[in-house]
């Protein structure tokens, strides 16, 4: 287990800063931080069970929309989140691949589900055993299907990354070296 | 027979217009926000009309024959939940209903009547789900999150049955690990209770809805001899106008003592389909009021100690029961050789298990008779000539859930 | 409609088809011999026994008898007086070919694609016969009994720990 596992923060407070009467000063990558924190918009690759439950996250009981997930986009230009979310087979898996490349840069993914994240259940020839396989993943979700609580939990792990990361991760020596890993060019 | 392919149709375009671009196609899928699961689509279209469509499935064989050949009947349960995933208990119970045709095991009625309510539940589940997504893809929101709570208190009572919200594993061979607790009867009277007048509010967002009815009506319509040559089953074939019902054809679990029509359209379009699925929410409740307030007491599964798990208790103290357990859980009781083929009503149509056993503890042979891949061969049939927007609403409403699509 | 009345009909039409026939948990179950597959089902379909409705095609694969070693098995159903039927093909491993019924039922398309990707028996007159639910390029038939389930190009598993 790593020391630099992301700490969620449920009070959220201001982060440090400098204030005074009609006015807040605090460093600008806290401020970048807590905007993408609370506004990743997803994009629900939804192929099997799992992707109910991400329905049912969405829909009024566990309403992930509290989360800035309001808009669902299906087109990879415009999502933050890439959310894999039921059995990738080995058919789809260039599919999957060519979804993770075109979205841009800041982008996060969460493999939701032990399908996505392992194989789950189904140890055979056509499944992906795992979509790190292919793809650099962020946050894993295991569960058969997760509930929509660990779902939360999930998202709210990306949140943590998102407000503590370096604002240009892409520029980072390790980021490139793991996009190299995939044969994904940058 | 026509010749659909897509040379034919290309050769009565001249190579101008084709060069010219009048001919455009359009890939719909695998990733898409209106299919309800992962399936190909290659438009060739003319404008905004289709000509002729290319389907690709496939884009999530999971190989569930294959793994049933290595797993006993109790873990292929687990298999069959992630067929037709938004209404899992029918699946399980009617694997549980073919190996007990199987092995000759009689179920009592109380345990009949208990598949009846959940079998109903999940219909109920699956409708909800697809003339939610339905409406959604005509542009009406609002009754997919509303009906949604709904599904929740479905997935409550499930939890008190079995533990799990979807994908359940419900069941045993022989009856139920436990019989209803004083929970799920309160969330149930709850359910019948306060479910009819949501139903009805969703009913009346969309069900005479001037815009809602100019989208469907029409919309990739069939007619019920293609049909039937296709294969069609369940609300598909009965929107076409053909009362086929396997609850009513063929009974099992004590359909018989039930009262309930079986609602037939008659054009066969999108707005048919919709409404029928709309009707048999209404019937199921009947069936679940009925079989409720008829729930005959008695033991909640068979007598069967070959194959239905003693209690903990009784393994730890008595010697029979741990002999059982132990000969149940290492695979050694014997097993008739034969085959058997049962079917159910599921959510999307007839759902059959054809199960070949050898005598061993795993099946030889298990082949599902899947409904939405025998009927999703009709998709291009039904759009050919239409427009995109009715393309995407038939494919909505024809209920196509990839899960038991690929198996 | 019983099971004795359909039977000696098929039997009377096609005395020298018919090579046994069962009835295991009481439907009708009659081996036919594989060129005679066609003639029988669209005679079940227009004759007055009207089973007209193909529920489903499925291979099977027995290795231990090799006259008889790949199988199609057919189920037939008549909704009208609710009589279903299956009928069953058997041939050897090098002989792998069958009539099509894509003429008959516009839904044995997708069926056959199924049963020939995962055993390899070529229809006849199939208008499209390429693999369905597997990938092109997977390169062989995976339900025959001597494919096993798991990858076999995995290499990040330790089959000793897992007892394979």
């Amino acid at each position: 287990m790593s020391d630099n596992k992301p700490v969620i923060k449920t009070d959220a407070p201001a982060p440090p800063g400098f204030e005074g009467e009609g006015f807040f000063a605090t460093q600008l990558s806290s401020v970048i931080g807590m905007a993408r924190k609370f506004s990743l918009w997803p994009l629900p690759f939804a192929t099997s069970c799992c992707g109910i439950e991400f329905m049912a996250t969405l829909n009024p009981t566990y309403d992930a929309s509290r989360f800035g997930m309001e808009r669902n986009s299906f087109s990879p230009r415009q999502a933050d989140m890439l959310m894999v979310c039921g059995t990738i087979s080995k058919k789809l898996g260039p599919v999957l691949k060519e979804v993770y490349t075109q979205m841009a840069e800041p982008k996060w993914v969460v493999a939701v589900g032990a399908c996505a994240s392992s194989g789950g259940i189904f140890d055979t020839y056509s499944v992906l055993q795992g979509i790190d396989k292919i793809i650099p993943v962020d946050v894993y979700v295991p569960g058969c299907p997760p509930r929509p609580e660990q779902i939360i939990e999930g998202v709210m792990q990306v949140q943590a990354l998102a407000e503590s990361e370096s604002i240009r991760r892409r520029d980072m020596p390790e980021y490139q070296h793991l996009l190299d890993s995939y044969n994904i060019s940058n | 027979m026509k010749d659909n392919s897509l040379s034919n149709i290309l050769n009565q375009y001249d190579s101008k217009e084709q060069i010219d671009g009048q001919l455009y196609t359009l890939n719909l899928g695998p990733t898409h926000p209106a299919t309800h699961g992962i399936f190909q689509n290659v438009l060739t279209m003319d404008g905004e009309r289709i000509l002729h469509a290319e389907q690709t499935v496939g884009y999530i064989h999971r190989a569930f024959e294959k793994i049933s050949e290595r797993r006993n009947f109790a873990q292929i349960t687990t298999l069959t939940d992630r067929m037709n995933y938004c209404s899992a208990p029918i699946n399980n119970l009617g694997w549980h209903m073919t190996v007990e045709k199987l092995l000759g095991i009689k179920v009592p009625k109380r345990v009949d009547y208990m598949r009846v309510i959940l079998m109903e539940l999940a219909r109920i589940g699956d409708h909800l789900i697809c003339n939610g997504v339905t409406g959604m893809d005509a542009g009406a929101i609002t009754g997919l999150t509303y009906m949604f709570i709904e599904r929740e208190r479905i997935y409550d009572m499930y939890e008190q049955i079995c533990g799990a919200r979807m994908t359940t594993n419900m069941g045993r061979i022989g009856g139920f690990e436990r019989d209803f607790t004083p929970k799920f009867h309160e969330l149930l009277k709850d359910f019948l209770k306060t479910f009819p007048a949501r139903f009805a509010e969703f009913g009346q967002l969309l069900e005479r809805n001037r815009i809602f009815m100019d989208r469907t009506i029409g919309a990739g319509a069939i007619s019920a001899e293609r049909a039937l040559s296709y294969g069609f089953t369940g609300p598909n074939l009965r929107a076409t106008g053909v009362d086929y019902d396997v609850r009513v054809a063929q009974p099992y679990s004590s359909y018989e003592d039930f009262d309930f029509i079986i609602p037939v359209g008659t054009a066969g379009d999108t707005y048919d389909r919709f409404m029928v699925r709309q009707q048999e929410i209404w019937e199921s409740l009947k069936i679940i009021n009925q079989a409720y307030d008829n729930l005959p007491e008695g033991p909640f599964h068979a007598d069967v100690p070959d194959f239905y798990l003693p209690e903990k208790a009784d393994v730890y103290n008595k010697m029979e029961a741990l002999i059982y357990h132990f000969k149940i859980v290492m695979g050694e009781t014997d097993v008739p050789k034969g085959e058997v083929y049962h079917a159910v009503e599921g959510g999307n149509g007839e759902l059959g298990f054809y199960l070949v056993s050898d005598g061993g503890r795993t099946p030889y042979r298990l082949h599902f008779r899947r409904p939405c891949f025998i009927y999703y061969q009709a998709y291009p049939e039904m759009i050919t000539g239409a427009v995109i927007s009715d393309a995407i609403v038939t494919m909505c409403s024809m209920n196509i859930i990839a899960g038991e699509l690929d198996a | 409609m019983t099971n004795e009345f359909v039977l000696e009909a098929i039997t009377r039409e096609f005395p020298e088809s018919v090579i046994s026939s069962s009835e295991p948990y009481g439907m009708l179950t009659v081996e036919i011999k594989k060129d005679d597959i066609k003639k029988v089902i669209h005679y079940l379909k227009d004759s007055t026994l009207e089973i007209n409705f193909l529920t489903d095609v499925c291979g099977i694969h027995y290795p231990e008898t090799p006259e008889k070693e790949i199988g199609v098995i057919y189920h037939l159903h008549n909704m009208m007086t609710n009589f279903r039927i299956r009928l069953k093909i058997f041939m050897t491993r090098e002989n792998v070919e069958v009539d099509s019924l894509t003429e008959l039922y516009a839904g044995a398309n997708w069926m056959e694609r199924e049963t020939f990707d995962f055993y390899g028996i070529k229809f006849k007159g199939h208008p499209d016969l390429r693999p369905i639910l597997n990938m092109e390029d997977l390169g062989y038939h995976p339900m025959l009994k001597e494919y096993r389930l798991e990858d076999g190009t995995r290499t990040d598993k330790n089959d000793s720990m897992f007892g394979r």
